[in-house]
């Protein structure tokens, strides 16, 4: 039955990519099919009372032949009380079960030995992941490896935030669960399925809020394994960009941002290292290209007013050199 | 049994009197039910302003990457609307009904304290001022000034000074502070004269249900408010003395101002509905020509669903990291809270069944309530369940929901009460015409908005963005849901007319238009300042009833 649902939400031209009806982990699948009994068992209340009221205002309004005498007044009835007190109990009682069993299921899931884990840190406005035993750390687009049912890899995120409250919701590998300061959480998902999960931040977290979006990458094993390699490795120093390096290492920048085996080791905004390995900057909001790199360099506030990231105040010729080293870092 | 004294011991109205004496009658006066109407008024003013509020927000959403407002612009618009349609709208609109009804409805000539009443009207009153001179206060003349945006509940650490920097939040905190002190002032005065007040006769088991809904309210702005007042002296205390309760940089906890703030929060919600219940509950009997169906079960209900809402509150925390036994003890609680919620919906279907339901504008309005607390309801159950409620926590789907709770239930009991003693507090009918183009163009609005505003929430859309991606299939719900808002604003513009046109223009009401059976009925409209010549007493849950049909009262059956 479950299965049928979601071929229907999710079928052809499925409804949205962040949709809650579209599980491909085995948490948002028990969560689904939680919600499915609790929409079935509402629906059926919602007929049966909605019917009542209607027949009720309709059956029983004062005809234009009305004789103008009140109507029989009944001042209650203990049996009729009781009927409709114990019926929602027992429908209480049934939906409690079946919700326990999920949180149960879910929050107290045994971690198996091979899990990975990542450090997922919230900053406004953007995410931060660290691998745990790599050096990697990449912003933004998180990797992960598929969990195959036959030998299962789930992932294990530790939910960290450097600043404000935030929230990691990818609706279609699971519920969200909320980033606090002070307060380490933590969350997983084992996603069955190899492709790209939309979600975003579902916290209130300052101004740019909106744009705070999650991108989740599963890979088959191989790849991911290729993936995480190339990512330890320190960043790529070709000669024709020395100039933008030189630019990039001598202003502001290199306060907040780190390229690995460089002296830019910043930690307030997004690690660079592999920059052109990500498909998108600005925490998922712009296509990861030179231009929009460039534009983005000149003044941040033009895409996100209210991003932490100054306008850098670069000459045209410093801002070419410094687009060019950072189109070199892959 | 009422003696004719108090029917006919009224004057005249007097001939027209200086602006500047009205004006000065009315800033200073003491008496419960201009200080009542004063709270509808005020309500109704910033129901408006809340309304723009919402409407600048639906315009910017209703389509993708759209730039109406600027993020901060926006983010200001949200945090103003909910404070200000949770403390400036509904709260006074339920309190000015406590005001203005209980001492009519027990036979007493005023509150216990009008004094205080009058002190409490004008904390409230002030509290909304200051927190709008925000808008004016900081950069004000060449944008939103210091308008707050941090969110209606206002998570630390963002609002701390390192993250809110500048007066916003001081502004927030203080006109709730403010405004605090009012409604516990005013919780304490009804309180007091429910219990002190009432007439010769009525017992508390014979009170209207509106007497016993308010102080059951009444009781629960006190548990309530406190911890929210609180809360907002230790956030005064870290943001102007560098205290650290809610300073996660040195050491402070986020969450411990969650728990303080929905400690507050939830029962809030039922601060509000339960007035609402009280109205549908004085406004359902009388259309449908009926005694109300199981009244000692509809205060018991009452009183079960107060007590059990103290301890729901961390169901807005399922999402913070709380394990799992705690998750589930506040399951179990919250879906426990259905079962006095439900009782009460089939003894208002009950009072109808086998009635001669009149459906004049009150009872038009407290329908769609039925109908639309149902849903709210049901969505309710589903929130409750914390699985469900990962994915719809800050989602649209939430958003609905409590719109669904305080707009289609709380709002349109409000308007059914103000078209139900509209006559008595003015002494003129309102326009059944323009009452029906109000409500019918509400309605509509009303779900065209709600109905399809949860729809985003399930398709992955948070609340409080100021903008979103296209090809998430949000927006052609987006869009919906911000057509409806111009029906709904369509509504309320007849409303105002009815309002103003039936004052001026209205035709004489009577005492007793609609054959109704509490003691407000049985005076003047509007009442005398007094209320009553001399003091009604009473035998049964409906005096006037008793008094109508001699050969089968009330107290034979009671």
């Amino acid at each position: 039955m479950s299965s049928l649902i979601i071929g229907v939400l999710a079928g052809p031209v499925p409804l949205s990519p962040t949709q809650i009806f579209a599980p491909a982990s085995t948490p948002a699948r028990s969560i689904f099919e939680l919600s499915i009994l609790v929409l079935l068992i509402s629906a059926a209340i919602f007929v049966v009372v909605f019917g009542l009221l209607a027949y009720a205002a309709l059956k029983f309004r004062r005809r234009k032949s009305d004789d103008g005498r009140e109507p029989p007044q009944i001042y209650g009835s203990l049996q009729i009380e009781l009927a409709w007190t114990i019926t929602p109990v027992i429908i209480v009682l049934v939906l409690f079960l079946a919700t326990a069993r999920v949180v149960y299921a879910v929050q107290d899931h045994p971690r198996p030995r091979n899990a990975l884990e990542v450090t997922a840190i919230g900053h406004q406005f953007w995410w931060e992941y660290r691998y745990a035993g790599t050096n990697v750390v990449t912003a933004n687009e998180l990797h992960i490896p598929v969990s195959e049912a036959a030998s299962p890899r789930p992932t294990y995120l530790k939910l960290l935030s450097a600043d404000t409250d935030h929230s990691f919701w990818v609706p279609r590998l699971g519920g969200k669960t909320d980033l606090i300061p002070n307060f380490p959480n933590e969350t997983w998902f084992d996603p069955q399925e190899t492709g790209l999960f939309l979600g975003q931040c579902a916290q209130y977290c300052g101004t740019q809020h909106a744009k705070m979006l999650l991108r989740v990458y599963v890979h088959t094993r191989e790849e991911f394994e290729r993936w995480l390699a190339e990512q330890s490795k320190p960043a790529a120093a070709a000669d024709e960009v020395a100039q933008g390096r030189r630019i990039f290492e001598r202003t502001s920048c290199i306060n907040c941002h780190t390229v690995a085996g460089t002296p830019a080791n910043g930690r307030f905004g997004p690690d660079l290292t592999h920059l052109m390995s990500r498909d998108t900057i600005g925490a998922g909001i712009l296509p990861n290209t030179p231009e929009n790199l460039s534009r983005w360099i000149r003044d941040p506030a033009v895409f996100k007013p209210g991003s932490l990231m100054p306008a850098m105040g670069m000459s045209d010729a410093e801002l070419e050199a410094v687009t060019a080293y950072m189109a070199s870092l892959r | 049994m009422l003696s004719s004294d108090a029917l006919t011991l009224t004057k005249a109205p007097t001939a027209r009197r200086p602006f500047a004496d009205v004006l000065q009658e009315w800033l200073t006066t003491v008496d419960h039910k201009r200080l009542g109407l004063l709270y509808i008024a005020y309500g109704l003013f910033f129901l408006v302003v809340g309304g723009v509020e919402a409407t600048v927000m639906r315009i910017q959403l209703v389509r993708a990457h759209n730039d109406f407002v600027s993020p901060q612009a926006f983010n200001q618009m949200f945090t103003m609307h909910g404070t200000t349609m949770i403390f400036f709208v509904a709260m006074p609109l339920v309190f000015g009904f406590a005001n203005y009804l209980v001492p009519l409805m027990i036979g007493a000539r005023d509150m216990a304290f009008p004094r205080l009443n009058a002190f409490s009207f004008w904390m409230t009153a002030f509290g909304g001022l200051f927190l709008y001179f925000s808008f004016v206060g900081g950069y004000g003349l060449y944008g939103m000034g210091t308008a707050p945006d941090a969110g209606w509940f206002a998570y630390a650490p963002l609002t701390a000074k390192t993250f809110s920097p500048g007066q916003s939040i001081d502004y927030w905190a203080i006109a709730l502070l403010i405004s605090g002190f009012g409604s516990i002032g005013t919780a304490i005065n009804i309180i007091a004269t429910v219990f002190c007040m009432r007439c010769p006769g009525m017992t508390l088991g014979k009170m209207p249900l509106l007497a016993w809904l308010s102080l059951t309210m009444a009781v629960l702005v006190i548990l309530a408010v406190s911890p929210l007042t609180a809360a907002q002296i230790m956030l005064v205390l870290d943001r102007f003395l560098g205290a650290h309760f809610f300073d996660t940089q040195a050491g402070g906890s986020a969450v411990v101002w969650m728990h303080f703030f929905w400690v507050f929060g939830h029962p809030e919600v039922y601060v509000l509905v339960i007035p609402a219940f009280a109205i549908a509950s004085e406004v359902i009997p009388v259309f449908s020509r009926k005694a109300i169906f199981g009244y000692p079960v509809m205060v018991a209900a009452t009183v079960a669903i107060a007590f059990i809402s103290m301890s729901v509150w961390a169901h807005h925390m399922f999402t913070v990291g709380m394990t799992s036994t705690a998750n589930n003890f506040f399951v179990l609680t919250t879906m426990a809270i259905a079962v006095p919620t439900g009782i009460k919906i089939f003894n208002w279907l009950a009072t109808m069944w086998g009635g001669k339901i009149q459906f004049k504008a009150p009872m038009l309005f407290c329908t769609a309530f039925l109908f639309q607390f149902l849903i709210a309801g049901l969505t309710g159950v589903m929130n409750a369940s914390a699985p469900f409620t990962w994915h719809l926590a800050n989602s649209y789907f939430v958003v609905a929901h409590f719109h669904y709770v305080i707009l289609g239930a709380i709002i349109f009991c409000i308007f059914a009460g103000i078209y139900y003693w509209f006559p008595k507090a003015s002494g003129r009918m309102y326009s059944e015409k323009l009452a029906r183009w109000h409500f019918w163009l509400f309605l509509i609005g009303f779900h065209l908005t709600f109905d399809f505003m949860h729809i985003p929430g399930l398709l992955g859309m948070p609340r409080r963005i100021y903008t979103y991606e296209p090809g998430r299939g949000w927006d052609v719900w987006n869009l919906i849901v911000t057509v409806g808002v111009f029906f709904q604003a369509a509504g309320i513009l007849f409303f105002v007319a009815n309002l103003i046109w039936s004052y001026l223009r209205g035709r004489s009401a009577g005492r007793d238009p609609w054959d109704a059976w509490t003691l407000e009925w049985s005076t003047t409209s509007p009442p005398p300042e007094y209320n009553f010549a001399s003091l009604p007493s009473v035998k049964s849950r409906r005096p006037l009833w008793d008094l109508k049909h001699p050969e089968d009262p009330d107290w034979q059956y009671e």
